[in-house]
């Protein structure tokens, strides 16, 4: 679930006739100061931070002054809250508040609802409330295509009392919190206080909206970096890491980091799971032999290889790792032999000196231990393959004694070399990226490995040199699926003419800064 | 019997020729179950591993008859007119592979289906499948490994997670157990059949006579099963193991969710919940089948 600021919650609000405060965004005192002298009066200050009961850590202050407000401005911007620096605060106008109440609307699992929620009293007690006077609140499921039209929200309200202008007003509100839910593909979007002023107006004066990751990319204008849920803004290789995941819709890439940088005397290792449950499995089989987890990592829903590649270099974007662990639930129905060529053809771009443990049981689970046997002895590192009938726990075991038998080695992160295609190569694109074949290379070939191991069929011969066999337009649009079989059985057997392309933007000069680090 | 799908369920694959329906068409026909059509609107007349490809659901039905399950496997953005076209026709079960689809379309689905009396399986989803009879959706990876790692038997299977279906399905074969039906309910917040649903279908089964339930910290799906054995309306023995254990609990951020799940959804809140209902808990994956033969045994189930 992305969650967005509050002022960017208030803007989808403005956006569908609700009523919030008059207000601005700043960024520096002086605007603070301008902000407060344009709005007039007294106003308060808001941090703008992912964090629940801002006012109990002080990241809401009022100012009766210009001057006061560029004074609350300059002591909160720059400041930590938990994990968030504040960039932004919203400077609103304050409201003479006369009641507290909240509106809120979820997606109830179990019925398949939206169900909106509406309570006579709000503030931040209205979880216990909710507890010890569930008769106060109200609960309303809505059947999506009927919607939640204001005569509804008024039959409902009008059942708890409420009369004239006042009932008409918040009507108004909650089936208006409703169409901005629906329009914005929210997961949860609340209103809390939602409040009554002395002049007898309904206005949200706080707001948490939170919007459905995998419908984020219908909502270009919120400016969502990352359609994850994060309790801290992400990283900068989680940014790199999720332009991978934006820019290729097959299998699913998810990479969180547990810490940023990991300390190499702690034993964080890089982890790599695959699946949901089977990553969860293999977490608790590492945490509970000692080993720390730098990120969390899943390549899953059958990814190409191309996409596992990628996964695995940014995992080694991540230096003071001593072990790189991948495990899922061992029985997978994704083509395994996929994860191990995207591994094998990191590894060895790498030359790891971690030791690695791979468990990829399930389907070809054979072929792809082959595979990392095979180019094991390309690669400085211990390199060991399991599947289906390795438990976890026993491969969490390999990899400990393997950290501790050749003693520990800490991962070091090197700069990226820019790729250099061969000279007049024959190239076509990729779905993400270009395959590069090397003719001249071609011509003194004598095993040709490359058209037989293509098993899709993309590859053909012409003159004894691989040429592709379907359009230049349909391998571009994903005929040709990045299995990298072509470039790994060319440099096993052939003359190592064939270079694939896989570029990872931002990445080369994200390592530069880590490599200078030390 | 078997709960959802057997030999004798004609299936229909939406987007079958694509990368996903085509493999996953071959796995199913190499399986058994009897695949009757597909559609990829605008490729009417082509032909997948045999199967006859329409550009409509309804021309589907208009030419081979009858179809009772349509596996979909069209890109995420896509799935709700895919699933409304089959709901529309009539077809009575979906399943809805793809990850990703946004929960919006999900609900809507969910309401369609409802006026129609229809159920989907997902989304995000590997499918169902019966030991020896059929595989809906992409349980197995291929036709010989589908073949050679499920046995059938009386066991049914519900989970969460894609691969640990799989993988407990696995263990329990290879200790000799047998299986009626796996289901992978789907890995998203909102899915067309719970763990609920599936555990009644499984009371309801001549062929199962005990469940193992696979489930994950969020949403209240095992607590509602809990309810459902405690009242009286499952009787049969489940075993039960919750994922999640070692992952932090969420900072909360909606008071409305809050309010709905009421402190249930955690690990420790589903597990005691199940326990105190007769559930039997296993402590860890590997643990599911010795644990189910004790169950068995007391339950004198060999």
């Amino acid at each position: 679930m992305a969650r967005l600021y509050e002022y960017q919650g208030k803007e989808i609000l403005k956006d569908v006739g609700i009523k919030v405060p008059e207000g601005r965004v700043v960024e520096s005192p002086e605007e603070a100061s301008k902000a407060a002298e344009e709005l007039g009066g007294e106003v308060v200050l808001k941090i703008q931070v992912w964090l629940k009961g801002r006012a109990e850590m002080g990241g809401v202050k009022f100012a009766s002054s210009p001057e006061k407000a560029k004074e609350i401005a300059a002591s909160l911007l720059g400041k930590k809250f938990k994990n968030f620096l504040v960039e932004k605060l919203l400077v609103e106008r304050k409201l003479n508040i006369k009641e507290e109440l909240f509106a809120g609307i979820v997606i109830d699992d179990y019925e398949k609802k939206p169900l909106v929620v509406f309570s006579a009293i709000g503030g931040t007690g209205i979880e216990e409330i909710a507890r010890e006077h569930p008769e106060a609140i109200l609960k309303h499921h809505v059947d999506v295509l009927e919607g939640f039209p204001e005569y509804r929200a008024r039959g409902l309200l009008s059942k708890m009392g409420f009369k004239g202008k006042l009932l008409v007003k918040l009507s108004s509100t909650l089936s208006r919190l409703y169409q901005a839910f629906r329009k914005y593909d929210a997961r949860s979007a609340e209103i809390n206080p939602l409040v009554i002023t002395e002049e007898g107006d309904v206005y949200a004066a706080d707001t948490h909206i939170t919007i459905d990751d995998y419908a984020v990319y219908r909502h270009p204008e919120l400016g969502i970096e990352i359609a994850r849920e994060f309790d801290r803004p992400p990283t900068e290789l989680e940014k790199i890491a999720y332009k991978v995941e934006e820019n290729d819709y097959r299998g699913t890439f998810y990479f969180f980091q547990m810490v940023e940088r990991p300390n190499p005397d702690e034993n964080y290792i890089g982890f790599h799971g695959a699946g949901g449950g089977g990553s969860m499995m293999s977490m608790d089989a590492v945490l509970n032999r000692g080993f720390k987890i730098a990120n969390f990592t899943d390549t899953s829903g059958n990814p190409p290889a191309s996409k596992v590649y990628r996964a695995a270099k940014i995992i080694l974007s991540q230096p003071g790792i001593i072990g790189y662990f991948a495990s899922g639930s061992g029985v997978a129905s994704q083509e395994q032999f996929n994860s191990a060529r995207g591994l094998v053809k990191a590894f060895m771009e790498e030359q790891i000196e971690i030791p690695a443990v791979l468990r990829l049981g399930g389907n070809y689970e054979e072929k792809a231990i082959e595979i990392l046997h095979t180019f094991s002895k390309f690669i400085p590192a211990e390199i060991e393959g399991y599947g289906r009938d390795d438990s976890p726990e026993f491969c969490a075991d390999r990899l400990k004694e393997l950290v501790e038998k050749r003693g520990r080695k800490v991962h070091r992160v090197k700069p990226m070399e820019e790729f250099a295609p061969p000279e007049n190569a024959y190239s076509f694109k990729t779905l993400t990226g270009a395959v590069y074949i090397d003719h001249s290379l071609c011509v003194k070939c004598q095993a040709k490995p490359c058209v037989e191991a293509c098993t899709y069929g993309v590859l053909k011969f012409e003159d004894g040199k691989p040429v592709l066999a379907i359009s230049e337009e349909d391998a571009a649009k994903g005929k040709c699926t990045e299995c990298l079989a072509c470039e790994l059985s060319c440099f096993l057997e052939g003359n190592k003419a064939i270079k694939i392309h896989l570029p990872i933007p931002g990445l080369k000069e994200y390592r530069e800064k880590v490599s200078k680090e030390g | 019997m078997a709960i959802l799908i057997d030999e004798k369920t004609r299936v229909l694959v939406q987007g079958i020729t694509g990368r996903e329906g085509r493999a996953r068409t071959k796995l199913m026909k190499g399986y058994g179950t009897n695949v009757v059509a597909g559609v990829t609107p605008g490729k009417g007349g082509q032909e997948v591993e045999g199967i006859p490809v329409f550009d409509s659901v309804y021309e589907a039905m208009e030419k081979v008859g009858e179809i009772d399950a349509s596996a979909i496997f069209v890109p995420a953005p896509l799935v709700k007119a895919a699933a409304l076209e089959a709901i529309d026709a009539g077809i009575k079960l979906l399943l809805l592979v793809p990850d990703r689809v946004p929960i919006h379309d999900v609900l809507e689905i969910a309401a369609h289906a409802e006026r129609k009396g229809a159920n989907f399986i997902g989304p995000n989803t590997l499918g169902v499948l019966s030991p020896g009879k059929a595989v809906l959706g992409m349980i197995g990876g291929r036709p010989e490994t589908a073949k050679a790692w499920f046995r059938q038997g009386d066991i049914g299977v519900s989970s969460r997670s894609g691969g640990i279906t799989s993988a407990i399905s696995y263990y329990l074969s290879r200790a000799g157990f047998g299986l009626s039906t796996i289901v992978h309910v789907g890995g998203d917040a909102v899915v067309g059949l719970p763990h609920p649903d599936i555990m009644l279908l499984f009371q309801e089964d001549s062929q199962t006579r005990m469940m193992v339930m696979f489930g994950e910290i969020g949403t209240t799906q095992e607590e509602r099963v809990a309810e459902l054995v405690e009242g009286g309306k499952i009787t049969k023995p489940i075993v039960a193991f919750i994922g999640g254990k070692a992952a932090k609990e969420g900072t909360r951020f909606s008071h409305a969710g809050a309010i709905v799940e009421g402190g249930r959804g955690s690990y420790a809140s589903k597990v005691e919940r199940l326990k105190k209902a007769g559930v039997y808990i296993a402590d860890a994956l590997m643990e599911i089948p010795k644990v189910v033969g004790e169950v068995r045994k007391k339950h004198g189930l060999d």
